[in-house]
């Protein structure tokens, strides 16, 4: 298949009109020794069909619901998509423009983005929202990194919650580990599954800069951020609250109630399908007061000559290609057709779907949660708060899950890899996509 | 052709409210069946919201109603030509979008065991390979979300590699026609940025780097073509240099498109590159993202590549999470797999025979609009291009109309600009990249459309400066926004009130 349109006379007449005999005569200054070796050795070109073919092959070898019943979270959630997001999503004007660097003709992928940024900061609570990031993990990074740039450079320790998830904790390394003057600090999780509040009101003192911790957490625990709040204004630190659930969010007390400085996550599951982790998008938002501190990019309301509203780009002095090496962060997407997707999603659940499916999730969760306690010998590993996903403990784990595989089950993911103090434990998650007969069959199963 | 002019204005469509303005309170566009049980049964009410205020309500048409109309304010490759210089705004191939949609990638779950994902990690693991043949490089990691995101985790590589020779070193070396993510992704890995300047050709001369050139330096970053549409011609002379004082060669990538069956990366001397496969594979570019960058690296880069490696053990693909000389993870998961799995579709149709002529056709078309413009607009270099050409409003200067006026003209002929004042070392550069997939007729009428500007720049200089006209609206007032930033709707009365 190709895609290039021109005719054996097109190219003809295109080389004459620029007076040169070949299209290689446009790269005779490449050198020789690049030019004699640059034959690309794959394999020839085939049709759409064939494309198709292989690819739903490839698709097949993959286990998804519903041949297979998962009740996996741990950061990506699988929820129901209404039609209309995809519909809106799939517009080759939202979906094949660039990043609006000419307003005039971007008015709608502006005016969606400043609608995104009001969403978020109506869920998390916060003042202002930047137009997202690439995903919750580096939305954390990136939070980190920005209170770095607010912070005196007295304060450079960063507390993490061992409860967050760990791969965001990865990210958060791998993002800092050439900035020599931050110091991580990791602040243990209580028997709870939450944040340990008394280690973090020990150790949040004024050389710390920030506090991160999960809301909810890795564990799916709901975190009470009022004490680590207290802490943190008491110290002068930052408090960064980090959602791999935003749905959640529909019914918990927001990020921003608490007083949280920065607040970022993962948007997945605002909309966007899982398609293995990527793409969907990081959300960030923040006190006002640290608008010109924020990475990323800021979608502002103004006027045109004729006293027209309209949007643009805004704030961008404190972006790369203005600032160069000294921009607040090198990122230069914001995940847009992401971003939409969850425009379009929390538009049209609107305030009562969004706070319906919330409830769903957590009744339909903490259902499984008692059913499985009571038929089975798996046991609650923590006691606090959770909203759709908790920690189970069982007495051979590995076993559970070979059980479960037989019957085309994943129960969960498994923790020890992360979590070694959590050997026998896994995180399980039920949303509302875990229909009423799989959930019969996880306990039917597990209790055999 | 009717170009709309002052006098002449088409009537615009009413410009839609924002989605908070409209709808009705207790109004949704969705349904569920309730589930049994009470939220305060399990969960304090000290940990819960009632309400969020002001969210919206909306019906399910007048959602869908109120982004289509969105949607037409918007400019995009599929209505316009669209020749944004270093974006490469190339067809975006529908059958990449229905395979992206397959329930069996779509509803793929990263956490689940790789038994149980075989397909996708198949796909991945190929992937690398592909990427690694185009580029001439060893191995590949698919994990960077974006260009910059892969720039970043490149020098971090470098980095992890000078460090275990003993010195991470201190500079990163950026010639003054580098994106602005060059330098930015420098500064973010801890590394102090050197400018160097292009020369009068505008490429890199050998000298130039030999003179900059210490152990003090980690890796000079080159953009190859640069960003000036040219080949930087004495790159063997220069990574032969950077080697030989114990340095490394960075390749942003973003112009990939130029180079495939015309020559490899690899084959230069290049240490790491990141591939941009939202441009040269064809994935769209929504808007702004997502896209996804790639890197390439030689042999000896490749075991500090981030983590998890795809490993493949007989015909079984595996995660590889113990590398301890890996920089780390650098994003959750696999990285964007939605948009690595449009590239591989690309790539799969295309062939490795498409690809060479999407380069060669690349740069017939790119020097096709060079060549047809070159009496009319000043060239910033009187050479052949690689697949854009760099022109400057010098001669429209004269009549007081700048490159910015002449890219807002240009939306009223129907086209969207092309990327404009950059590179920053060509005073008022206007940046055509044409790309493969455009026909020549389309390059005809953007060619009359631009001579026609042209023209008007020189007898009616007054209507290029007030363009565009037909648009949804008009020039907005930048600093306006950037003076008193609005960056969310508020309910009225709040609004109203002048609230900062």
């Amino acid at each position: 298949m190709r895609y290039t349109p021109h005719t054996s006379a097109d190219r003809e007449q295109m080389l004459r009109a620029t007076g040169i005999d070949s299209i290689e005569a446009l790269y005779q200054h490449v050198p020789a020794t690049l030019r004699q070796q640059s034959k690309i050795n794959l394999p020839k070109g085939v049709s759409e069909f064939a494309v198709r073919q292989r690819l739903a092959s490839l698709a097949s070898r993959n286990a998804t619901p519903p041949e297979w019943s998962l009740f996996l979270g741990g950061g990506i959630y699988h929820h129901f998509i209404p039609s209309v997001v995809d519909a809106t999503i799939s517009r080759a004007e939202f979906s094949t423009s660039y990043t609006p660097y000419q307003p005039e003709v971007s008015q709608g992928t502006l005016q969606a983005l400043f609608e995104y940024q009001t969403l978020i900061c109506q869920l998390t609570g916060m003042e202002v929202s930047n137009s997202a990031v690439y995903d919750g993990a580096s939305a954390a990074a990136e939070a980190v990194l920005m209170s770095r740039r607010i912070q005196p450079s007295t304060r450079r320790r960063v507390l993490i919650s061992r409860a967050l998830h760990p791969q965001y904790r990865a990210v958060i390394a791998t993002y800092l580990r050439n900035l020599r003057d931050v110091e991580l600090e990791e602040i243990p999780f209580a028997a709870t599954g939450a944040t340990d509040a008394e280690e973090v009101a020990r150790r949040v003192d004024d050389r710390s800069m920030c506090l991160v911790l999960g809301y909810p957490n890795f564990f799916g625990v709901i975190e009470d951020l009022a004490p680590p709040k207290m802490a943190c204004s008491k110290a002068g630190a930052h408090l960064i609250s980090v959602t791999t659930e935003p749905l959640s969010l529909a019914i918990l007390k927001p990020p921003g109630e608490f007083g949280v400085d920065i607040a970022v996550g993962e948007g997945q599951s605002l909309g966007v399908p899982m398609s293995l982790g990527g793409p969907a998008f990081g959300f960030f938002a923040c006190q006002k007061k640290f608008v010109r501190n924020m990475p990323g990019r800021l979608v502002g309301e103004t006027v045109d000559c004729e006293g027209r509203r309209g949007f643009v780009l805004t704030l961008a002095t404190r972006e790369q290609h203005i600032r160069r090496e000294k921009a607040t962060s090198n990122i230069c997407t914001s995940q847009t057709l992401c971003t939409l997707a969850a425009t379009v999603f929390m538009s049209l659940l609107g305030k009562s779907g969004l706070r319906t499916l919330a409830e769903v999730n957590t009744l339909r969760a903490h259902d499984v949660f008692a059913q499985l306690q009571k038929a089975t010998k798996l046991e609650a590993a923590f006691s606090a708060p959770f909203f759709n996903e908790f920690v189970l403990r069982a007495p051979d784990v590995r076993r559970l899950f070979v059980q479960c595989a037989d019957h085309k089950i994943v129960p969960g993911i498994l923790l020890s890899d992360d979590y070694p103090e959590l050997a026998n434990s896994f995180l399980i998650c039920v949303t509302e996509m875990n229909q009423r007969e799989e959930i019969e069959r996880l306990v039917r199963t597990v209790s055999q | 052709m009717s170009v709309p002019s002052a006098n002449n204005q088409r009537s615009r469509a009413r410009a839609p409210k924002l989605i908070f303005e409209t709808g009705s309170p207790g109004r949704s566009g969705f349904s569920w069946p309730a589930e049994p049980g009470k939220l305060e049964e399990h969960l304090p009410p000290a940990l819960l919201r009632n309400d969020i205020p002001n969210f919206p309500e909306l019906g399910e048409l007048e959602v869908l109603r109120h982004f289509t109309r969105l949607s037409q304010r918007n400019f995009a490759i599929e209505s316009q030509f669209y020749p944004l210089g270093s974006c490469t705004m190339k067809y975006n191939p529908k059958i990449n979008e229905v395979v992206a949609r397959l329930p069996g990638f779509a509803e793929a779950h990263p956490l689940a065991p790789p038994e149980l994902l075989q397909g996708a990690l198949a796909l991945l693991h190929e992937l690398e390979r592909i990427l690694a043949e185009i580029s001439g490089m060893a191995h590949v990691s698919l994990q960077p979300s974006a260009g910059a995101q892969g720039e970043l985790t490149g020098l971090m590589l470098i980095r992890a590699c000078l460090a275990e020779r003993g010195d991470p070193r201190k500079k990163v070396i950026v010639p003054d026609t580098a994106h602005g993510t060059n330098p930015a992704s420098s500064a973010l890995c801890g590394y102090d940025v050197v400018q160097i300047s292009s020369n009068e050709r505008g490429v890199i001369d050998a000298a130039t780097v030999e003179q900059t050139m210490d152990d003090s330096v980690a890796a000079v970053m080159i953009t190859n073509p640069n960003t000036l549409g040219l080949f930087e011609t004495n790159i063997e002379a220069i990574t032969e240099i950077v080697h030989a004082k114990g340095g490394m060669i960075y390749l942003d990538g973003a112009n990939l498109n130029a180079l495939m069956g015309i020559a490899k990366p690899g084959h230069m001397g290049v240490d790491v590159l990141h591939l941009n496969l939202h441009k040269t594979f064809s994935t769209p570019h929504g808007g702004g993202g997502p896209g996804a960058g790639p890197v390439a690296v030689t042999h000896a880069l490749s075991e500090f590549l981030p983590v998890p490696r795809i490993i493949k053990r007989g015909d079984r693909f595996e995660l590889q999470e113990d590398c301890p000389k890996s920089v780390g993870r650098v994003r959750s998961f696999f990285g964007n797999f939605g948009i690595l799995l449009r590239a591989y579709s690309y790539i799969t149709a295309l062939g490795g025979d498409g690809l060479e002529d999407a380069s060669r056709m690349a740069l017939l078309n790119a020097n096709y609009i060079r060549k047809k413009l070159a009496k009319n607009y000043q060239l910033a270099y009187n050479e052949p291009c690689m697949h854009e050409c760099i022109f400057t409003d010098r001669l429209q200067q004269k009549s007081g109309v700048s490159t910015l006026d002449i890219a807002k003209r240009l939306l009223d002929y129907g086209h969207h600009p092309p990327t404009i004042y950059f590179p920053l070392v060509v005073s008022g550069a206007l940046m055509i990249e044409p790309t493969e997939t455009e026909s020549l007729e389309t390059l005809d009428d953007f060619i009359d459309a631009m001579l026609a500007i042209a023209a008007e720049a020189k007898e009616e200089p007054e209507l290029v400066k007030e363009a565009p006209y037909s648009t949804p609206v008009r020039r907005l007032d930048e600093a306006k926004a950037a003076r008193k930033p609005v960056l969310r709707w508020e309910p009225p009365s709040r609004a109203d009130k002048g609230e900062d």
